[in-house]
């Protein structure tokens, strides 16, 4: 089984878009949404749920209040100011346990925080790994690890897990990015789509993921593709798809139409061939410890 | 005034709202200070040039272990939530990376073997971009923790004078956003009118409604029909501020870094007009 | 010789779970009796740093010999701080593995696979 993340250096660059569009194209896979803190990938598939869990993903401090002498040695040593006013705020509160260590008369203790849940689907392509996280929750990382676990648990011979990956370049991605086989970044013609594809190639040469690029509405700034082409000639990086700017994919999303639509846009056909190189790279030159 | 310019997913055009809202209450004569607190991505300074004048560099303490006085006792290791000690025979490691810097390896440590480093996770940098001025925090790539950065780069705000901050934040719901956020005035949730938007949309109103901060609207990318973001806006009673339609000319000005407000003077009069109408509806205006 | 394998459940006829940090659980085998015990791998649950607290919890078990798929750069720097030779076995039966490993035909480890997942 091949690990392909789609992932970006930005949001909105039409990631999303892209991998549901694979989603249709792949036949026999298992999917993930690791994009825990802005899951989008449900909206395209319309998924049914059949299996949902707590997650528990931070610890917290809680008090007891009968328990406590007000003394304030709590507030003194959290260095997340986190105890204000004797009380804990849940949003700043790293779950570290200092100030039940410090507590001189046993009112504080750690305890599992449920900061979101897990979702294993079905949908009309395959199996379908993704999560909610609560607002504000941290810990996205852990997240991520727990729904790439459950599509990992899932697939069974499946040759491919395509995972949506967490755009940015910290705890998220790293983990949706680590341990993948192939990462296929999707950036647009901008200096901002420029700028962050120059980041996220940072993490994917950092953590040793082979990469290739995806150019999004390249048409909206010929100028800008071009130089998002030169900056990938030179650093080695593969552009395997030039996706033209097509308001109908807008529509078929807006009107909430089974994804294999998207494939028969004007980008639809662009997103085709660049599957088909994407395929090649994945299934041919990879050389990993898996098996 | 703290205006917080966020999104609850990133590509709506939250940072053009922010760099475009800048550049014309600047042009108006008012006083800015622009924090780009998306240390992720930090994109504004592309629109907004400025020229950086000090860089910080912002740093997380982690644990120094004195291996002379340390007996292996392990309590360190076992105290620690975030795995960022281990003992083997006769050698303590650590590793920074993992490091919360809460201090408790220090507190526990029963032989006081353990000091406290300082490790650079990131820089906040500071300038002006023409009478804007410009503050922006950058989280060293690799790093996992982008509070911290955020959290220097609010630290400097007692001091400020300007009347007006603009926080670009960074996109979701997750904890650096929260840290962005808080304590401001108002937000300004920026949105697109696809299906997408309004579900991200939803998640940014529940966050500002836990923070309890007031906020408005603004549709990016509008079309003829916008009922999608609407009609969410008018069951949740959130104003809609200001609606950009789609066009290329506006979309390929963003893509060569260039604030359409800059060349387009109806636009620069549109923000300056959304900014009067959230005073109004901004009770901690004054 | 007592052995560690990581697993991915509790018997001889599981498999071996390649990753070290994350696997449920770790067996502890007699490699002459077959005789084993199981041990949860603390790291399963961990937020961050599941390979270093895998690590820790398997230098407390007391045996310097460990077979599993990959160990990452963390876990790899606690195994061997402690003494512990990593060997590495495809994913198969934990059976087959003892006969592979009995056989010489592990290979040992000596630098550390990509990192894992979730490296916070």
């Amino acid at each position: 089984m091949r690990q392909l993340v789609v992932t970006s250096g930005k949001g909105g660059t039409g990631k999303t878009t892209v991998t549901a569009s694979f989603v249709a194209l792949a036949g026999g896979l298992v999917i993930a949404d690791a994009d825990v803190e802005a899951p989008n990938q449900h909206l395209l598939l319309h998924p049914q749920v059949i299996e949902k869990k707590d997650y528990e993903g931070a610890k917290i401090a809680v008090k007891d209040p009968d328990k406590c002498d007000q003394c304030g040695k709590c507030e003194e040593y959290c260095r997340f100011d986190a105890i204000q006013e004797l009380e804990i705020d849940e949003t700043r509160c790293e779950g570290c346990g200092v100030c039940v260590f410090v507590c001189p008369t046993g009112a504080l203790r750690l305890e599992d925080d449920t900061t979101g849940v897990t979702m294993v689907s079905e949908t009309e392509y395959g199996t379908f790994s993704h999560a909610l996280l609560d607002i504000g929750a941290e810990g996205s990382g852990k997240l991520v690890t727990e729904v790439r676990k459950n599509a990992e648990r899932l697939v069974q011979d499946e040759p491919l897990l395509l995972i949506d990956g967490s755009p940015g370049i910290g705890c998220p991605v790293i983990a949706s990015l680590t341990g993948a086989d192939l990462a296929l970044i999707v950036t647009e013609p901008s200096v901002s789509g420029r700028h962050d594809l120059e980041r996220i190639h940072g993490v994917t040469r950092h953590f040793g993921v082979k990469a290739l690029v995806c150019i999004n509405k390249w048409d909206l700034s010929q100028e800008m593709s071009e130089e998002i082409e030169k900056y990938c000639a030179k650093e080695d990086l593969c552009v395997v798809g030039k996706i033209p700017f097509d308001p109908e994919v807008l529509d078929t999303i807006k009107k909430g139409l089974p994804v294999k639509n998207l494939l028969k846009t004007k980008a639809g056909t662009a997103i085709i061939n660049m599957w088909k190189k994407v395929e090649g790279h994945l299934f041919k030159e990879i050389i990993n410890w898996r098996r | 005034m703290k205006l917080a310019v966020l999104s609850g997913k990133g590509g709506t055009g939250k940072t053009t709202v922010a760099v475009n809202l800048a550049s014309s209450l600047a042009e108006k004569g008012e006083k800015v200070l622009f924090l780009d607190t998306d240390v992720e991505e930090p994109n504004a300074g592309l629109y907004l040039k400025p020229v950086l004048e000090e860089s910080l560099p912002v740093t997380i303490p982690f644990p120094e272990i004195d291996q002379e006085n340390c007996d292996y006792c392990g309590e360190c290791a076992n105290f620690c939530q975030f795995n960022a000690l281990a003992v083997a025979e006769g050698v303590v490691l650590t590793f920074p990376e993992l490091c919360h810097g809460c201090g408790g390896c220090v507190l526990v440590c029963p032989k006081e073997a353990i000091q406290e480093g300082k490790r650079e996770i990131g820089v906040v940098e500071k300038g002006w971009a023409d009478s804007i001025k410009f503050w922006q925090g950058r989280l060293n790539i690799g790093e996992p923790f982008a509070v911290p950065v955020t959290r220097y780069l609010k630290n400097g705000l007692a001091d400020v004078q300007e009347d007006i901050v603009i926080i670009d934040a960074p996109a979701g719901v997750s904890c650096p956003v929260i840290e962005a956020v808080r304590d401001s005035d108002f937000a300004l949730l920026v949105t697109e009118p696809t299906p997408f938007g309004r579900h991200d949309l939803e998640l940014a109103l529940k966050m500002v409604d836990h923070l309890g901060i007031p906020s408005g609207v603004v549709i990016n990318r509008a079309g003829k029909n916008n009922d999608l973001i609407s009609e969410l806006c008018q069951e949740r009673n959130v104003p809609i501020l200001l609606e950009i339609e789609f066009s290329k000319l506006l979309a390929s000005l963003g893509s060569i870094g260039v604030p359409f407000s800059r060349v387009l003077p109806q636009w620069q009069d549109r923000f300056w007009g959304m900014y009067q109408s959230l005073k109004e509806g901004c009770p901690c205006a004054s | 010789m007592r052995i560690g394998i990581s697993a991915a459940s509790k018997d001889l006829d599981a498999l071996l779970d390649p990753r070290f940090g994350r696997c449920p659980y770790f067996l502890i085998v007699d490699t002459e009796t077959k005789e084993f015990e199981v041990v949860d791998n603390p790291g399963n649950m961990a937020g961050g740093g599941a390979g270093i607290r895998a690590a820790q919890a398997f230098l407390q078990l007391g045996t310097k010999e460990l077979v599993t798929g990959q160990a990452g750069p963390n876990a790899f720097e606690v195994l061997v701080e402690g003494g512990v030779k990593i060997y590495q076995a495809p994913q198969v039966k934990i059976s087959e593995v003892i006969e592979l490993y009995k056989n010489g035909d592990l290979k040992q480890i000596t630098t550390p696979g990509g990192r894992g997942r979730g490296s916070r």
